[in-house]
This record gives structure tokens, C-alpha cells and sequence, in this order.
């Protein structure tokens, strides 16, 4: 409930649709933690520029800046990071689906995106060629993975 | 002039970094160690549960895209004449009870009878909210909104375990719910791209079953078997065949138990073989599209048709193959996968094999394409 009421507002959407393709984008990032995220990194930046300042008269103190700093820049960068990859992570993406139709005579084919009321057998217009009535044979979503690694197993 | 404070700074800071910073740290890190040994286990549970809550707003957005395209989708084809939003959120809510199973027999016709009422009530229901749509319409509708109410009732079970987790500190509760999550979050997302292949009435992978005897039956005459069930009598390499599946192309997966069993008794029991056609859930590492041979009554859902087969099986001795086409959950519920669409002729080609190795010519057999038959016709 609590949540509902706190982060339901926080939900902004972005909304763009195209017959059969749906893209759907959603951002939750609380401006506190990107203030926390960018205070973390200056005050790295900082402890950085301190490391390199005493470095000459106090090379243990360095050591502790360094370490500090650097530790502090990995998980601001990480944290920025993982925060794009969760504004990607939120949008429902479904590929283009193809309407396939064919002439039962000639073999001619058409194929376009698929429209409201297609189904596969479904008859359609007369062919370009033969004048014969054609019919839809196929509807499906094509997937083109991204090529990977050949997997062992 | 930033340049120049830090500068300062670094020249204010310096006696103090010399002389004290040494001990700092000590007390640091001896005050982590401290907080880490009497609170490691809680800071644990808050991060599981900042991921449960991660998870769970990216449901009810799910939830509520899927009402929203529930909504629209019935606006724009039932054309109500009066806003079916209170009606939709109504339906969003609604529950069917398991029939008593202390005393198992009977138990199934039971459920079977709890399914009809379901079924007619869900149909009911949207021709109320979509009065101008037609009878395929309607099937697409129901599914739409039947997929919204599963995205709606996963949503609020996360959520139940969530703030139980939350109120009770229990790190058992919170622990099982981060660790299921990931499969949860999977099915959601199904659901969701099923949503608009409902909305829109696209062929789903689960229907491949459907596809392969729609392939087999084309051009043949059909006549209505059971609710929601075609037959054709097809010749096929010699043999008779009775090829039967959902009536299409609106969404539903009929009863095709019901359907077997009339042609069976039709037939006097004379069924030389049954081959079932349907898409089952992939291992993780095969491919989507396969195409796998077994035996058995390969029917999912609630039992009730699979019940019904094997009895008429056992009581006729008649043999039974299955032809699988392996899918996963994802594919299983959303538009169908080009991979699985041409695997309908490979299935094609192993059932006349089996045709051929399994009966004599001037056999007559039954081929059952199990699923929902969304955007496929007949």
C-alpha cells in the first residue's frame, strides 16, 4: 500500500505504437540517489586530488586518498551504470509480426506487417498475377539474435 | 574559483590527515566490523528487499499496462456504451474454487462442471462490456482479459509476500522471494507480450498444435465434434483420418478430450492409433522450434481433457502417440516464433511417419491438435 502510494507517482511513461510494435518506456530513478551518486563521485575526484597534493610529504596518508578515491569513483561509476541498464531494462519490446499470403495457383507471394483481423487461411484479394483468390499461409514474429559465443552445451 | 577552495582545503586538511588520519581509519574499520558482526543479516535483508521492490514495481507496471490494452481494446472493438472500466477491474478480481478433494472420485467432472461455469460466466461478462463484437472477438477478448487478471494476480501475491516479508522481518520469507523471483518476472513479462497478441488476435506458440491439424485439415469438410471442436475426415497416406482441433480463428482451446472421445465411440472403438499434436515447455539449452516423439496423452491445462482421453484409451486398448514441438514459457504466450511456425511441417512429416510404421492402410485413426487456436482458421 505504501508502496503503491510512494513509487506509483515516481512512474513516468513514454508510449510510442506502430501496428503490431509496441515500445514502452519507463523511468524510476529517485533524484535523491543521483544527488548521492554525483556527491560520491566529487568527493572521490577530491580525495583523488588530496592523494596527489601530499603524496611528496606523507606517502601513507596518499596510499589511504588513493585507495579512498578509487574505491569511491568504481562505485559511483557502477552505480550510474547499473542505472542506465535498469532505464533499459523497462521497455516491453515485441519485434514486428509478418502476415504472409499467398496464391494457391502461382506461388505468388506478399508479405506485409500484420493488420488487425488477419488470420492464418484467411482468404484475401485476387492475386496480382493470376486474378486467383490468395490466403494468408503464415503469420509470425521473426527474432534475429545477436550472435553468441558457441556455447559448450 | 572551485579549483582554488579545494586547494584551501587540501591546506587546511593537512596537520589533520598527518597526525590523525591513521586512527580514523582504525575506528572505521573496527566500527564496520562491529555493525557487520550484530547487523550483517538485516543490511542483507534490506538489499533483498529493495530487489523484491525493484521487481514488484515493474510488475505493477505490467499490471497496469495490461489493463490499460484490456480497456482500449474493448473500446475500440465492443464499442460500450458506457466506460467498461469499473466492469474490467471487476473482472480483474475474479476467482474460481477447486472442487473438494478428500473424497477423490468424481472429482474431476466436478472441476470439469466448476471450468464450464467459469467459462460461460468469463464469456457473459465480455459480451456485457463489448456488446458490438463479434463471436471471434469475443474469444480474443476474453483472453485478453484473462491474461490481464494472471498478470493482476501475480502482482499481488509478490506483493503479499513482499509486505509480509517486510512486517515480519522474516528473512525466510524475504530469501524464498528474491530466489523465485527471477522465473516470477519471466512469466510477467509472457503474460504482457501476450497481452497484445490477444488484443490483436495473433497466432500464439501455443497454438502449433492448432496449426499442424489446420495444415492437415485445409480444404476438407468440417463439422462442429464438441464445444468449441472441429473434425475433418481426411484421406491420408490410405488411412482415414479424423483430424480435430479448436474451432479458430478466435482464441480458445475447446475441449478436445470431449471431442476424441465422441469420435472414438462414433467409431465403435475401431481407432487403429491417436497421434496428439501439441507445444510443450523447452529444457533450458534446446531449441525453440524442435520437434520430439513419445507416447501419452500430451494435453495440459487442468486435467479434466487428458482424464477424459485416457479413459476412453483404456477402455477401447487403443494405442497413443504424441508429437511435441518444444517451446519456452515465453514463447509459449507471445505472437508465434518463425523458428516454431515452420516446425508445424516437420511435425507434419514424423505423424505420417508414424502413420506409416504404426497402422495398415484402410485404418482409421485420430490426429488431435491441442492449444489455442488464436489467429489460426480451419
Amino acid at each position: 500500500m505504501e508502496l503503491d502510494n510512494r513509487k506509483g507517482e515516481r512512474l513516468a511513461e513514454k508510449k510510442s505504437e506502430t501496428a503490431g510494435t509496441t515500445e514502452t518506456t519507463a523511468r524510476r530513478i529517485s533524484s535523491f540517489v543521483i544527488v548521492v551518486i554525483f556527491v560520491t563521485l566529487a568527493l572521490s575526484l577530491v580525495a583523488l586530488y588530496f592523494a596527489v597534493d601530499i603524496y611528496q610529504r606523507n606517502e601513507v596518508a596518499a596510499g589511504y586518498f588513493f585507495l579512498i578515491g578509487f574505491v569511491g569513483l568504481a562505485l559511483s561509476s557502477y552505480m550510474l551504470l547499473q542505472m542506465r541498464k535498469r532505464v533499459l531494462k523497462w521497455r516491453i519490446k515485441l519485434p514486428p509480426i509478418i502476415t504472409i499470403i499467398e496464391c494457391q495457383k502461382c506461388g505468388f507471394k506478399n508479405i506485409r506487417e500484420f493488420k488487425r483481423g488477419d488470420y492464418v487461411f484467411k482468404e484475401m484479394d485476387a492475386c496480382e498475377k493470376c486474378n486467383e483468390p490468395m490466403m494468408i499461409t503464415g503469420i509470425y514474429r521473426e527474432i534475429k539474435e545477436p550472435k553468441k559465443k558457441e556455447e559448450k552445451f | 574559483m572551485t579549483f582554488a577552495m579545494v586547494v584551501n582545503v587540501s591546506q587546511i586538511a593537512q596537520p589533520f590527515v598527518d597526525e590523525n588520519f591513521g586512527w580514523i581509519l582504525n575506528v572505521v574499520f573496527y566500527l564496520f566490523f562491529i555493525i557487520f558482526i550484530f547487523y550483517g543479516q538485516r543490511i542483507q535483508m534490506y538489499v533483498m528487499l529493495k530487489e523484491v521492490e525493484g521487481s514488484l514495481l515493474r510488475l505493477k507496471y505490467i499490471k497496469e499496462e495490461g489493463r490499460k490494452i484490456a480497456i482500449e481494446t474493448i473500446k475500440e472493438i465492443g464499442k460500450p456504451s458506457h466506460d467498461p472500466s469499473e466492469r474490467v477491474d471487476r473482472f480483474l478480481e475474479y476467482f474460481a474454487l477447486p472442487p473438494e478433494s478428500m473424497d477423490p472420485a468424481g472429482v474431476v467432472w466436478k472441476l470439469e462442471h466448476i471450468l464450464d461455469v467459469r467459462d460461460i460466466r468469463f464469456k457473459d461478462e465480455v459480451k456485457l462490456m463489448a456488446p458490438s463484437a463479434s463471436e471471434t472477438q469475443i474469444n480474443n477478448l476474453e483472453n485478453t482479459l484473462e491474461a490481464a487478471l494472471a498478470l493482476n494476480y501475480i502482482y499481488k501475491v509478490v506483493r503479499h509476500f513482499y509486505i509480509l516479508g517486510k512486517k515480519t522481518l522474516s528473512l525466510y520469507i524475504i530469501m524464498q522471494l528474491q530466489m523465485i523471483l527471477p522465473l516470477v518476472m519471466r512469466e510477467a513479462e509472457a503474460y504482457a507480450s501476450a497481452l497484445k497478441a490477444f488484443a490483436y488476435g495473433q497466432p500464439i506458440g501455443d497454438g502449433v498444435g492448432a496449426l499442424v491439424a489446420a495444415k492437415l485439415m485445409h480444404g476438407h469438410e468440417k463439422r462442429k465434434i464438441a464445444k468449441d471442436c472441429v473434425v475433418a475426415t481426411v484421406p491420408l497416406e490410405g488411412r482415414t483420418a479424423y483430424v480435430i482441433k479448436a474451432e479458430g480463428p478466435g482464441g480458445n482451446v475447446g475441449k478436445p478430450g470431449e471431442a476424441m472421445k465422441t469420435i472414438i465411440e462414433e467409431n465403435d472403438g475401431k481407432i487403429s492409433t491417436i497421434i496428439i499434436i501439441d507445444a510443450a515447455l523447452k529444457l533450458e539449452g534446446e531449441k525453440p522450434g524442435e520437434v520430439a516423439e513419445g507416447i501419452g496423452v500430451a494435453i495440459g491445462g487442468p486435467g479434466v481433457e487428458k482424464f477424459k482421453v485416457e479413459e476412453s484409451l483404456l477402455k477401447h486398448r487403443i494405442p497413443i502417440n504424441a508429437v511435441i514441438i518444444k517451446e519456452d514459457v515465453g514463447d509459449a504466450v507471445s505472437p508465434m516464433r518463425k523458428e516454431i511456425f515452420e516446425a508445424a511441417d516437420e511435425a507434419i512429416k514424423r505423424i505420417k511417419r508414424v502413420i506409416l510404421e504404426k497402422t495398415k492402410e484402410g485404418d482409421s485413426l485420430i490426429i488431435a491438435g491441442i492449444g489455442n487456436t488464436i489467429g489460426i482458421g480451419q
